[in-house]
């Protein structure tokens, strides 16, 4: 049991879904799980848990499935072969995809000087991580959109230079960078903790240079956990809608992303349509979702083991 | 109370005014207790909040004058689209005042009202009009006149989506309208034209306030095709950084209002609820959607109000065969507006 | 005791890094809410009491602090349900009820709001059966509620399991064995251990409870006073030329936001430091 203790993850609490930290089922010690345990209760949370699931997660599915089968198939692909519905499902992707890398990028960065470096306000900067978590979407679309508006303190600056953010595609991509950063940074920043800093400081006196450095030594050791902040990012990017739809032009195949479809398609009376883009989209996103739990086991296993 | 039947404007206000006394002498019966505090839920569209604010506080004066009884009127605003698909699922409207026809239209195909809704009070119950006008900025520097001078390459225009907004429905319809005038009729012409206009429109906002806020907060663009009365708003709220252009012709934008039939029952709110919007047709209710820069129907008011609403040619609805055939052939899926505007990228 | 970047790095390349993560940061993170609040206090302070002060943003706040509360009762009770059930007893179809558990987490808040309309709308399956009984749950504050609760779901219960699994059954064995009662073992065994984290997923679910949009805008009737919520006001003021209004009422949130994260880096910290010593010991 103490021994189990000592493993358990992470110094910093990953500041959000701690998947990570669940135990896959069959990675599950048996030994604290006995079959017929001798604790009481389990009727009683099981029922509260399938219930509160029910009435909040699975009725409300069912709904929408059902309706969207009740578009039919030949319903279903037309909707598929519209250019509107493709143009925000390549929008979303597209912006969301590229979001993500740039999470990972710069999250991967900042995980990194957060972790191996020390700054005055290194602390602060630690918290700030956390603020797109924190911070309403509502609000961050507003802020975003007045700081990056021609007339806005940035807008100012990028528009002498003919770049456009605000109510452009590119503000789309700006909005779900920032929704999706902490979970780059929060993923990668338990593993770099418990990476020993004397590797890369052994790779230095060896003579590497930086990039080896990184390339060799970092980079394997912390890959699996930044794919998976990287997918949490993409998962969170894709389904993003109060802090875009400030910041967009929301102009159909340009900038109109799926959620903001969805909600078009309510407002034009379309139900079926609505219900079944939510589908598309909820199939979507458990496709990511499975991706996560797969790169978790991966991330998983060489602890666990 | 109203009949089922068109009514003339004057005989409407008096009986807009009968009707007002009798009904609340109704609701006042049927309120065993003087004094009750009801209220009214109005479900409208965007541009109309500073309108109704005014409206629904002089309305729950008066009624409190005629029935000694409390009325709280509340709003709800947004796109008109959005507002009718809401209603249609359930909010609770006992009244919606909505951007055109076509929305309430929809509501009553849902079984909440009378299909023959817009028979019930004057004027096909719109008992205010507007139109759509050009919001430029301030000493017009791009010498913008008329319709076709949005179409000038390097001219950027402001509109809001015709698939989510009333507003800019109106907006497309008055460029079409102009186009088809000025092509002889020609559909293909017109199409054209309505191409070539959204390839200038780099902003497609939601709603008819989103653009307007585009076009004066943001600073984006050169012309805003918008409502006269949006436009008046934005100017008496940005100062002298605006001024309205007249096209030569546009089309008359008419407002419907109506009460949702099933709600009121079930709330009992009937008679409040139509002596609310009759009273819309009375003088003073008129001074109050002029004073909003709504076009009143009553000549009198209109009037007294000439020097802030130029005459402007205007053709209506009809010219393209009624809402639900206009609504079918420029913005269902695949219509005119999703042919022109897919292509125009 | 295990910072094992005692010996950090220094030098051109390393300064060179920092800078760009801050910079970045600073683009991204910073300037953001730097601009919430210089846009509130913009016109001044009695423009942003103004702001605040308005009946409509008022009940707006109130509403969001009961849909807020309401969400954080049913987070917990549902929060311990779950967790005891899935870190102590093994059963078929434990994952399953992971895996559904997570999925409000991946499920786009719209599609969440939208889910709830087709159900509880006047068309949905509900519909009919709700009008009959004269029931309001979408455009009203059951559906409010419901919507907030469908995105906060698993906050609480994701991080209580982990905790739960962590720090096994022995304990709780050994007082059911001494004679403890099952409601006594959970009070006294089992929630004191499970504080800090229980406190930690109820500041997350907190944060997004307050804040959530998506969902509540499409289930809410934006009824000025009745049914707006604070992130919708706040729409509803930005939309209406009045933009001190719309940063008064998010510089709320926005505070909000920086006690959370306040809270949770002290939250952090004992609870760390509660987990070291339980490894100690």
């Amino acid at each position: 049991m103490t021994e189990a203790g000592r493993e358990a993850p992470s110094p910093a609490l990953p500041a959000h879904p701690r998947r990570d930290a669940v135990l896959p089922v069959r990675q599950r010690r048996v030994g604290w799980f006995p079959r017929h345990s001798i604790l009481p209760g389990f009727g009683l949370s099981l029922g509260i848990t399938l219930l509160v699931l029910s009435i909040i997660v699975l009725l409300p599915l069912a709904a929408m499935m059902g309706d969207a089968t009740s578009l039919g198939w030949s319903g279903f692909t037309k909707l598929l072969a519209s250019p509107r519905v493709q143009g925000a499902f390549r929008v979303s992707l597209v912006c969301s995809l590229l979001a993500a890398v740039t999470s990972a990028i710069f999250g991967l960065l900042i995980a990194w000087v957060l972790v191996r470096t020390r700054f005055p306000g290194r602390r602060l900067a630690d918290a700030m991580v956390d603020l797109p978590f924190a911070l309403p979407t509502a609000v961050a679309g507003i802020a975003l959109s007045t700081l990056y508006a021609p007339n806005g303190w940035l807008g100012a600056l990028l528009a002498p230079l003919g770049i456009h953010v605000a109510y452009t595609v590119a503000g789309v991509y700006v909005a779900l960078t920032f929704v999706g950063l902490p979970f780059v940074v929060r993923s990668v920043q338990p593993v770099l903790q418990d990476l020993e800093a004397e590797q890369e400081e052994a790779a230095t006196t060896l003579g590497a240079n930086p990039l080896q450095i990184f390339r060799r030594v970092l980079l394997p050791a912390i890959l699996p956990s930044l794919c998976s902040g990287f997918a949490m990012a993409f998962a969170r990017a894709l389904g993003e809608y109060g802090s875009v739809i400030f910041i967009s032009s929301n102009r159909p195949m340009q900038s109109e992303i799926v959620p903001l479809l969805i909600v078009n398609r309510l407002e034009e009376f379309d139900f079926n349509g609505a219900a079944a883009i939510g589908t598309l989209m909820l199939v979507l996103s458990f496709c990511v979702l499975l991706g996560i739990t797969l790169l978790q086991r991966l991330t998983l296993s060489p602890r666990h083991a | 109370m109203v009949g089922k039947y068109p009514l003339s404007r004057r005989a409407a206000v008096r009986l807009g005014a009968a009707g007002l006394g009798a009904s609340a002498f109704a609701a006042r019966r049927s309120s065993a207790l003087a004094g009750v505090r009801k209220t009214l839920l109005n479900v409208s569209y965007d541009p109309t909040r500073e309108l109704y604010a005014d409206y629904d506080s002089a309305f729950a004066t008066l009624w409190k004058r005629k029935t000694g009884d409390d009325l709280a009127v509340r709003v709800s605003n947004g796109g008109s689209g959005a507002q009718a698909r809401a209603v249609i699922s359930g909010l609770d409207a006992d009244i919606v005042t909505l951007a055109l026809a076509y929305d309430i239209d929809a509501i009553a195909k849902s079984g909440l009202l009378s299909t023959a809704w817009q028979e019930r009070l004057p004027d096909n119950s719109t008992p205010y009009t507007s139109t759509i006008v050009f919001l430029v900025r301030a000493g017009n520097p791009r010498g913008i006149k008329d319709w076709p001078d949005l179409i000038r390459s390097g001219v950027q225009v402001v509109m809001p989506s015709p698939k989510t907004s009333g507003g800019a429905r109106w907006g497309f319809l008055a460029a079409y309208g102009w186009a088809l005038e000025e092509y002889g009729g020609s559909p293909a012409k017109a199409d054209a034209y309505a191409k070539a206009l959204l390839q200038n429109v780099p902003v497609l906002d939601a709603g008819s306030r989103g653009a307007t806020l585009t076009f004066t907060r943001r600073g984006i663009g050169d012309v805003l095709i918008s409502w006269e009365n949006e436009a008046h708003l934005a100017i008496a709220q940005g100062g002298k950084n605006f001024e309205i252009v007249t096209p030569s012709i546009s089309i008359l934008a008419e407002p419907p209002v109506a009460v949702v039939d099933k709600v009121a029952d079930r709330r009992g709110t009937r008679a409040i609820a139509e002596a609310y919007l009759q009273n819309l047709y009375t003088p003073a209710s008129q001074e109050i959607c002029a004073r909003h820069f709504y076009r009143p129907r009553l000549t009198e008011v209109a009037q007294r109000f000439a020097a802030q609403f130029p005459a402007i040619k205007m053709f209506t609805i009809a010219t393209f065969g009624g809402w639900t055939t206009a609504q079918q052939r420029f913005f269902a899926d695949g219509g005119v507006f999703d042919q022109v505007y897919g292509g125009s990228r | 005791m295990r910072d094992r970047a005692a010996s950090p790095h220094q030098g051109g390349w390393t300064i060179a890094l920092i800078a760009v993560a801050l910079l970045f940061m600073t683009l991204f993170l910073l300037l953001p809410l730097v601009t919430v609040f210089a846009q509130a206090f913009a016109s001044g302070i009695p423009a942003y009491l103004a702001g605040i002060a308005d009946p409509n943003a008022l009940s707006a706040i109130r509403l969001t602090l009961l849909v807020a509360a309401v969400t954080l009762v049913v987070n917990v009770i549902f929060g311990l349900a779950a967790s005891w059930c899935l870190a102590r007893f093994a059963f078929p179809g434990r994952s399953l009820i992971l895996t559904v558990l997570d999925l409000p987490f991946s499920v786009s808040p719209v599609v969440a709001g939208l889910m709830l309309v087709l159900l509880y709308g006047r068309q949905g399956w509900f519909g009919q059966w709700l009008e009959t009984h004269d029931l309001r749950i979408i455009f009203a504050l059951p559906g409010m509620i419901i919507a907030t609760i469908f995105v906060t779901l698993p906050f609480v219960a994701r991080e209580l399991i982990p905790l739960m699994q962590e720090q096994g059954a022995e304990e709780e064995e050994a007082a059911i064995l001494l004679g403890a009662s099952g409601w006594q073992t959970f009070l006294r065994v089992t929630l004191p251990k499970l504080r800090w984290g229980l406190l930690y997923g109820v500041l997350l679910s907190n944060a997004r409870a307050m804040g959530e949009f998506g969902a509540v805008s499409v289930v809410s009737g934006n009824i000025l006073g009745l049914t707006d919520t604070m992130p919708l006001h706040i729409r509803a003021m930005y939309d209406d030329y009045n933009i001190v209004a719309a940063f008064a009422v998010a510089s709320l949130l926005a505070c909000l936001a920086l006690l959370t994260l306040v809270a949770k880096t002290i939250l952090e910290r004992r609870f760390l430091g509660a987990q070291r010593e339980a490894r100690i010991a």
